[in-house]
């Protein structure tokens, strides 16, 4: 456990440190996955994806992503700081956070959907959704 | 007495009490959450920052004493972020298939993320500031932060937006997918990540471990789109 902690902490340290350097715009945890997917792929090489599955690493981060939730419940409880903010535009806040997070998530989903029947090959756990008059 | 009100004393400001309560709370809302079969509405980050939130400000101890305990809980965010790469190469055939619709739906949905968001707003005469702080809503924390300061925003109003979105999306996602009749969980789950960041990934994994995996995709490239998109919409108004 012990060892696959501190393989996910030296991906998000050696991605902090090139993210901070070389002051790119991708916070340092996401270029520690981008690393840790690199690292996969090298160490995984001549490895079934069971084994790379049970390896520490694969193990910790699968736990972790387990309760995903529960790591953004401090930063959630943080929102009552800034009652006095969000009243201040309390409807032109609302409105705009409802209105465009459902507009942003069928504007995605439509335009994936839609290219990926435009290049002809159905995602392979599309469930045919006409099974009814088929039969 | 005195000792009853000495011990409260002492526990409400050791990083011990606030520690056990947010994962208290979590176990609550997550066996609610569950009992509800996973309802959308019973979200559980919503559920357990209500309870928390509530004992918090009941209590009036301090967001700053309150986080000493919680920042245990909280800086696992950043290997929980680097662990997203586990599913990601467990399903990599599957995510190379879907490249170019990826690519596509990530430059649809950052721009209608950001550009919706501020016509809504300055339509409703939100200032300048405001729009600055809320154009970055979609992506992940620390980066919504940083672009919302190099826009001339409130960095901490940012914070509390991204959140407050990330949950609007988690309670949002299954209804809207199903009424949209969108059964391709890559797909749905890419719309979750890109629109609510973490949050919505959290909810994508409780749903289907494939949608969990494009939902951790999307948070991770919106994340760089929206740092350069942002700038360009916000001169747009």
């Amino acid at each position: 456990m012990v060892l696959g902690f501190a393989v996910l902490l030296v991906c998000q340290l050696v991605g902090e440190i090139a993210s901070r350097g070389l002051g790119l715009p991708v916070p340092g945890p996401v270029l520690g996955l981008v690393l840790l997917v690199a690292g996969f792929a090298v160490w995984g090489r001549g490895r079934t994806d069971a084994e790379v599955a049970a390896s520490p690493a694969a193990r910790v981060g699968d736990g972790l992503l387990s309760n995903l939730g529960l790591l953004f419940v401090p930063a959630g409880v943080g929102v009552i700081q800034y009652g006095g903010l969000l009243k201040a535009q309390a409807l032109a806040l609302a409105l705009a956070l409802v209105g465009s997070t459902a507009l942003t998530l069928a504007v995605t989903v439509l335009v994936f959907v839609g290219v990926s029947r435009l290049m002809g090959h159905r995602a392979a756990d599309e469930a045919p959704d006409n099974r009814g008059d088929a039969a | 007495m005195t000792s009853v009100f000495g011990l409260w004393i002492y526990l409400s400001t050791t990083p011990l009490f606030w520690l056990t309560v947010t994962l208290l709370a979590w176990l609550a809302a997550d066996a609610l959450a569950k009992a509800s079969g996973r309802h959308p509405v019973a979200n559980a980050v919503l559920i357990a920052a209500t309870i928390v939130g509530a004992l918090v400000l009941g209590s009036e101890t301090s967001y700053r004493t309150y986080f000493d305990g919680a920042q245990f809980i909280h800086f696992l965010l950043g290997p929980a972020t680097v662990a997203l790469g586990i599913p990601l190469y467990r399903n990599r055939a599957l995510v190379l298939r879907n490249l170019v619709p990826m690519m596509a739906a990530l430059l649809a949905g950052a721009a209608v993320s950001i550009g919706s968001a501020l016509g809504i707003a300055a339509a409703l005469g939100a200032p300048r500031d405001v729009l600055a702080s809320l154009a970055p809503k979609s992506v992940t924390t620390p980066v919504a932060m940083a672009v919302s300061e190099r826009l001339g925003g409130q960095p901490s109003l940012t914070a509390a937006l991204v959140i407050l979105t990330g949950i609007l999306g988690a309670v949002m996602v299954t209804p809207l997918m199903n009424a949209l009749r969108m059964t391709d969980f890559a797909a749905r789950g890419f719309a979750a990540g890109l629109a609510a960041h973490g949050i919505g990934t959290a909810r994508a994994f409780t749903v289907d471990s494939v949608a969990g995996t494009f939902a951790g995709i999307a948070l991770g490239l919106n994340a760089l789109v929206t740092a350069v998109l942002a700038p360009m919409v916000l001169g747009l108004f």
